[in-house]
């Protein structure tokens, strides 16, 4: 397999496995050396790819792991919080502060999240990967991740409305 | 009406049983300028889910071709080679070792003055060393000497007991 052909595989899939690195991880320089590392082990594998039925399905899968391990074996020791700016068009400076604001809590309240549940949402509602996928990665079957995603969904909703009833946590 | 279906359609998603299609739908009614006052909430869920998907992997991944791995492979092959080749050689030219009586008479005569040389050398070098000896008598004088000095040492130090005693 040449490089060309292997990017072409790896391209279409290599942000998502980078969100969810960020999902896991936070810091975006942790998630970056993470999704590196992803990648060159699909790369060193690179002649079992062809066995792989489904190879996105498979990275995301080792993804979650790896993230998982590293988690543990330092336990979140290094990890810093980086907030990244988002942009959007179209809106008053007004608008765009307290809606970067919103955002952001959304961020903070995701991170409070149980691990599994944050994989879920982050599969489901931002990937937008359907149940037969998500249960494939996660090995687990769709009934327990409707649950699981639920529950994230409420308590993410739950405290939301929280801050923005008070305005602060 | 429209907010009709969205409320329901929110239930339906709250308690993880919408499909991606309708969670289609309500990302596109969330994402527009104004919505439901009671529904601010979901839109700033909505709108992190949208915007979260923007972002990008941008950095490289050194992807290295393999090739270098098998030359190298190939290089400590040839090294070897050259290696054995060249123990191989050394071994097989090292000269027999051969006795005095095969000798041929010119080689003999060679020989002879060789260890006549030889001899000569040593006999001269044995002279030389029995001068050495009159150095050692000289260094064991000097020895003498300095037991001297000591006793001189310890005569003013009886002095100064002397003194200080007065």
């Amino acid at each position: 397999m040449t490089q060309a052909e292997f990017l072409n595989i790896v391209m279409p899939f290599k942000d998502k496995v980078f969100r969810l690195a960020k999902r896991l991880l936070v810091s975006q320089e942790e998630a970056e050396d993470a999704t590196q590392e992803i990648l060159m082990k699909l790369w060193n594998n690179k002649t079992k790819i062809a066995d792989y039925k489904n190879v996105e399905a498979f990275s995301m899968t080792m993804t979650k792991n790896f993230c998982l391990d590293k988690l543990k074996s330092k336990h979140a020791q290094n990890l810093k919080i980086v907030h990244s700016n988002y942009q959007d068009k179209n809106v008053s400076l007004q608008k765009q502060v307290e809606l970067n604001d919103s955002l952001d809590w959304v961020s903070k309240i995701m991170q409070e999240l149980p691990e599994q549940q944050k994989i879920i949402l982050q599969l489901r509602d931002i990937e937008q990967y359907d149940f037969n996928e998500i249960s494939k990665m996660l090995d687990m079957n769709e009934t327990a991740i409707r649950v699981a995603l639920s529950r994230g969904r409420k308590t993410l909703r739950e405290k939301l409305t929280k801050t923005h009833n008070y305005g602060v946590k | 009406m429209v907010l009709n279906s969205i409320e329901k359609l929110l239930e339906k998603y709250d308690n993880g049983e919408t499909t991606l299609q309708e969670e289609q739908q309500l990302k596109d009614y969330f994402s527009q300028e104004t919505v439901a006052p009671h529904l601010e909430v979901y839109k700033s869920m909505f709108q992190y889910f949208l915007q979260t998907h923007e972002e990008r992997f941008t950095k490289d991944v050194p992807l290295k071709p393999r090739k270098t791995n098998t030359l190298y492979k190939w290089i400590s092959v040839a090294a070897i080679a050259v290696l054995m080749f060249g123990i191989y050689t050394q071994v097989g030219n090292q000269p027999q070792t051969r006795t005095l009586a095969s000798l041929s008479p010119t080689e003999r005569e060679a020989y002879d003055k060789t260890m006549e040389v030889f001899n000569l050398v040593s006999s001269k070098l044995n002279e030389g060393s029995e001068n050495m000896n009159t150095l050692s008598l000289v260094s064991s004088n000097f020895d003498k000497g300095a037991d001297n000095i000591a006793y001189i040492s310890e005569f003013s130090r009886a002095t100064n007991k002397f003194l200080k005693t007065n």
